[in-house]
This record gives C-alpha cells, structure tokens and sequence, in this order.
C-alpha cells in the first residue's frame, strides 16, 4: 500500500486549513493538505457576499476571492506544500501513529505525520420532522454549493427554516437567483443572525415568523408544501398549523463540528453548547491533549470565517513552533489580538463563553498535575 | 417537541438506517438511553455516514427525554474509517 510522508498534514483546506497550511510553509516545513472537495477552498468558495470582521481578515471582500487570495499565499510557497484534493482521511490508528486516506473512492493509503491540524469544518445539524426525507429537503450548505458553485437553483419557491446569518444570506442568495423565498421560520423569539442581513430580506418581502418551526413536510414523492407552527417558550408546538407552499425546504438550523480523527486521535473531547458540539480541549495555541494533534476553524467550535482564519494561522504557526522552527517573536501574540478583536462583538459573547470551557492553561502544566 | 400520541406517520432521524424518532422514544423509555446502547438495538447512526447526520439530533433526544443537560450525554465511540471503503480497497494492501 502507498504510503506518503510529511512533517504537518492539514486535514481539510477550507478556511482555517489554508491559513494554517501558509502560514507553516511559509516558515519552511514540509506541508500536505488533504481536502476531500474536488477543489480547496471549503465553504469560502460559496460565498458571494462581502465578509464582516476586520480588515486584517479581509473584511469587505467577497468570501470566495479570500479563497484566491490564500491559494494566491501558498503560491509563494508552493515547494513546499503537497495538495491531495478528493481525498478524505478516513481515519487515524494511534498504535501505529499512521493516518488512512482515500483518493475518491479508488485509492486508498497511508500517512505517515509529525504534526497534524485538524481542520475539518463543520456539518449541517438536521432537525426532526415528518417526510423529512422527501427529495427537496436540503441543507442551507448544500443549496449554497449547488446554486453558488454550480450554477443549479433548487426549486422555485424555499421555505427557510432557521434565521441565523445562514439562513438569512442563502435566503437572500436564493432571490438573487430569482427563487422565491415564501418564509423563514425561527424557533427563537428573536433572529439570530446580523440585522443587516435579516432587515435586507425583510426589505424584499420575505416574512421572518419567530417563534415558529416546520412541523411536517407535504408531499409523497416530491416537496408540494409544509406545515408550520407557531412555539411558545418552551418551543412546543401551539395553535393551528399553517399551510406555506413551497417545493423546497431549506434547513438552516446551525452546523455541528466535525471532529472524528480528533476523537479518534483519543484528544480529550468535550460537548460545549456554544461552541455547537463536541470539541476537543485545547491551550491558546491550539494544542490538543494529543500534543501532535492542533485544531482550528469549525472543527473547533462553530464560528465564523474570519476567526477561523486566524486560528489555523495560530494552529500553523504552534506546530511549526513544536517542530523547532524559529518563528517570528511576537507573531503568535498578535494573531491573539485578533481573534480578541473579532470576537468582542455581541456574537463573540458566546463563543468566549464557551471556550472559557474548552480552554486549558498549558498541556505540560495539566499533565504534571 | 411532538407528544407521544402525535406521532403517527413516521419521523426518520437516521435515515441510513431508517430509525425513527417513535422508535428512539420508546427505547429510551425502555432505559436505553445513551447512543452506544441504542445504536445496538436500532442500528441507529450505523449507516454510511456513520451517525454524522442524526447524533445530533439523537443526543438532544436522550438530554430532552432524560433530563439530562447534553452536555452530559456521551456520544458515541468513533472508529476509523469514517466513510465506507470498498473492501477491494483494502484487499489490495493486504500481504500475501
């Protein structure tokens, strides 16, 4: 079986992996980036709206240009860093410290890394509902790769379901494809995304209903309509349900880490609700309990883009510290600054909150009790 | 969510596998009320996508049912390889 070698593998080049992976071959090492898309790039690439967030993480530019401009980075770099898109890990042995990979579904083999980050992404969180399984049911992400990606609308008129900045910027991305949007529907009383984002749909006719979720989708071989209703606050279900028609139900109800090689990796784990689901514990340098394992981006906690950037910087920059390369004093310092600054909204309220959990001091610390 | 007595046409949480919510519920009911022991009963999360798309949704069941805050339910072990392989994939490295 072929076995490939590098000293820091990146598993996943969306955002966060493609920050790190420059930021360490930069510095010199040995980079591989495992990407199981057909291109790098992750989720930016489906980003048409300009970013929020600071200037330094390329606020106001559109979410796929970042993409270029970090693939534009490691051009600089590119000796230095190995790319496998296609190809997903599927797994991490740690009797053997080998990583397993597979190159679409016809090549399979191993991996042999001193370091590795960790940067994953996210998936979508689904929601129980009957006929959820009837074609014409998708993911907020998924209706964002086909329409933005690939040029293909889902249907003719969406019933969102979710008002966080997901579903209010794919809302807004599907009527600038010309799909109609017949309403979004929030379990919370109040949206959970930008105000911006939910006064611009608002402005073009799309009814937010708070405190309302899907309850059934109608249908028997396709999507034909839904029924809502409204919550009260202990989101049961009150009063009639109404009927919204509809041929596509898109479920923007949030996104949950992904982190099987970490489980697997046996880094300590842990559920942390604000940060969406299990995560593993890290140091500010995004060390795992697995000292050869650093994580960053989505996999870490759900955030945006923008932070998630910034810590696969972070994550690059520790490994290649763990390493023995020399790295720039003061670096890793100023990264901090930045995830502070991105994170001293309201929204980053939560997410401070939740890594107060997740954070340890300092692994040697920890360990020697 | 939904009470008991509502739930008449099938909720499918794990669509791999095809296991419902009512299923789930009653499972939990039953005392089996953590993933590990319900993916043994009902296959649950064994599927394809090995759990990605309903452990989600299972833990908040088992939190809501049991009373439990999530963040002490346990989710499930995880075992390489996290997708399928084809069994000739791996034939292939094998020694004679």
């Amino acid at each position: 079986m072929k076995r490939l070698e590098t000293e820091i593998l990146v598993i996943g080049g969306g955002a966060a992996g493609l920050s790190a992976a420059a930021e360490a071959a930069a510095a010199g090492a040995k980079v591989m980036i495992l990407e199981s898309d057909l291109h790098l790039g992750g989720q930016l690439v489906k980003q048409t709206h300009k970013f929020f967030g600071s200037k330094d993480e390329y606020a106001g530019t559109r979410g796929f240009k970042i993409a270029d401009i970090l693939l534009k980075e490691m051009e600089s770099c590119k000796e230095n860093i190995e790319i496998h898109t296609n190809t997903t890990v599927t797994g991490y042995y740690s009797e053997d410290d080998t990583f397993t990979a597979m190159r679409d579904e016809d090549e399979f083999f191993t991996i042999k890394a001193d370091r590795a980050i960790v940067a994953t992404g996210a998936q979508e969180r689904l929601i129980p509902f009957v006929n959820n399984d009837l074609p014409g049911v998708y993911g907020a992400g998924a209706v964002q790769t086909i329409m933005n990606v690939y040029g293909v609308v889902p249907g003719k008129r969406v019933l969102m379901v979710g008002a966080g900045n997901i579903g209010l910027i794919v809302s807004y991305q599907l009527m600038q494809a010309g799909v109609e949007v017949a309403a979004i529907v929030e379990a919370a009383p109040k949206v959970g995304g930008y105000w911006v984002h939910a006064a611009k749909v608002r402005r073009m006719g799309v009814p937010i209903l708070l405190r309302h979720s899907i309850k059934r989708a109608l249908g028997d071989e396709i999507i034909t309509g839904a029924m809502i209703t409204e919550l009260n606050e202990r989101f049961e279900p009150v009063g009639e349900e109404k009927k919204i028609d509809c041929d596509v139900i898109c479920i923007a109800v949030g996104l949950t880490p992904t982190t099987e090689i970490l489980s697997q990796a046996g880094c300590e784990m842990m559920y942390v609700p604000e940060l969406c689901g299990n995560v593993a514990r890290r140091d500010s340098s995004m060390q795992t309990s697995n000292p050869k394992f650093f994580t960053a981006g989505d996999a870490s906690g759900i955030e945006e883009a923008s932070a998630a950037m910034v810590e696969g910087r972070v994550a690059g920059l520790s490994a290649l510290k763990s390493l023995g390369y020399p790295t720039e004093h003061g670096r890793l310092e100023e990264y901090w600054g930045r995830l502070q600054a991105l994170r001293s909204g309201e929204a980053g309220k939560r997410i401070c909150q939740g890594l107060t959990c997740v954070l340890t001091e300092d692994w040697e610390a920890v360990h020697n009790g | 969510m939904a009470d008991k007595k509502e739930i008449q046409e099938p909720i499918y949480v794990c669509r791999c596998e095809e296991v419902t919510l009512e299923e789930i519920d009653e499972w939990i009911e039953k005392g089996y009320d953590t993933v590990e022991e319900l993916k043994r009963v009902l296959r649950v999360g064994m599927g394809p996508c090995q759990g990605r798309g309903c452990q989600d949704i299972l833990l908040r069941e088992i939190a809501r049912k049991t009373g439990k805050p999530i963040t002490e339910i346990h989710p499930a072990t995880v075992r390489p390889p996290v997708k399928p392989i084809k069994i000739s994939l791996l034939a292939e490295g094998g020694e004679e």
